[in-house]
């Protein structure tokens, strides 16, 4: 597990329109040579399946070191976020533009709170 | 009496009391040294829980930041996600791992790594090129907070791992296998205490058997023979002896010159 971090050095998006646009702005987006993409947009229309197959490959992507993921998005398919515990690639929720950032329901922050309170 | 609890299966001899020994020693010295690699890692890690907190908390506030200038380009230039979205082909910001040792334990440490390249270019051409431009480093900055972010939420999980690990094996040393080798000391000591007892008494045992049969073989000499024949034979021979010495001692050498 530790020793194949050293080729992950892409990051990869879960996300609406507005939070890939940006992000690609900053230029994290990636097309391998198998027209595979690094991000997913997510409108109302995208079935739960398709979200979770996203999440699944991106999770078994060797060079992925980093996956971000808007948390409206992590709430639809949330018993795998929570199931995710993998250290890498490094599983992040982000807030996006119409639903600000509630730190009650990010799974990582979850278990802060519990070793917090413990 | 022989270790109430559980204990090894081993031939209670000395060599088996030293090597018992020795384990016992080497279980303590283990024991306290994962003790004190758990203090090191759960200091850090508390540290590193502190962190988290305060870097997802500040992630919100950037994040908000960055979609309100993305929202800024959308006024001025007019819907260019797909603009954007079909323009992306390789990243020019990446991450790259480096690697930090706590107490054996290697935590990664995201850097980001951007390489200079020149996507959309084209896009705001007509208009906004400013705001483009603007929320182009405004999300930059963003994700660098992101990067950040996740390198702490790795060090955690992997933390959280290793603490976990530790201490079940921390727990176990102090609660099962230290026990068992003192049980088996006590037995060993036991067990062998019970066979000097035995063989002290075995010894006392001979020891008053020999005696009974000395002083019967005494009683029946005595009766046997009444003269002291061999008596005087022993003396004769020790006259002897004595006269030869002092036969040696009174023989004159020759002077002897040098």
């Amino acid at each position: 597990m530790t020793t194949s971090f050293k080729d992950r050095n892409l990051l990869a998006v879960i996300g609406d329109e507005d939070s890939i646009t940006g992000l690609l702005l900053a230029g994290i987006g990636h097309i391998d040579e198998k027209h595979e993409k690094n991000f997913l947009i997510v409108d109302s229309k995208t079935q739960i399946s398709t979200i979770e197959n996203a999440f699944e490959r991106f999770t078994e992507r060797q060079d992925i070191a980093i996956l971000l993921i808007n948390q409206h998005i992590a709430e639809k398919i949330r018993p795998m976020v929570d199931r995710y515990q993998n250290a890498f690639p490094a599983l992040l929720e982000i807030p996006s533009k119409d639903h600000p950032y509630d730190p009650s329901k990010d799974s990582v922050l979850k278990r802060v709170q519990k070793l917090f309170g413990e | 009496m022989s270790g109430t609890g559980p204990r090894e299966s081993i031939f209670p001899t000395r060599m088996a009391l030293t090597n018992t020994k020795t384990r016992l020693k080497g279980a303590q010295t283990g024991h306290s040294l994962l003790a004190k690699k758990r203090d090191a890692l759960t200091t850090r890690f508390r540290a590193i829980l502190r962190k988290v907190d305060e870097a997802k908390r500040k992630m919100g506030r950037v994040m908000q930041l960055a979609s309100f200038s993305l929202a800024e380009v959308t006024y001025a230039t007019g819907d260019i996600s797909y603009l954007v979205q079909e323009q992306a082909k390789t990243a020019t910001f990446r991450v790259k791992a480096k690697q930090e040792n706590v107490s054996g334990v290697i935590l990664p440490a995201f850097e980001v790594d951007r390489v200079s390249g020149t996507d959309f270019n084209l896009t705001g051409l007509g208009r906004g090129g400013q705001q483009v431009l603007k929320a182009k480093e405004v999300y930059a900055k963003a994700v660098e907070t992101l990067v950040e972010l996740a390198s702490l939420q790795t060090a955690f999980t992997i933390l959280d791992e290793v603490i976990r690990a530790t201490n079940r094996r921390v727990n176990a040393i102090e609660h099962v296998v230290i026990p068992r080798l003192e049980n088996t000391v006590k037995y060993i000591l036991s067990e062998l205490d019970e066979m000097d007892r035995e063989e002290f008494f075995r010894l006392k045992k001979v020891q008053g058997k020999k005696k009974r049969d000395a002083d019967k073989a005494e009683a029946a000499r005595m009766i046997e023979a009444g003269d002291g024949d061999e008596t005087s034979i022993e003396a004769d021979t020790k006259e002897e002896s004595t006269e030869q010495a002092g036969n040696l001692l009174n023989d004159r050498d020759e002077d002897v010159i040098f």
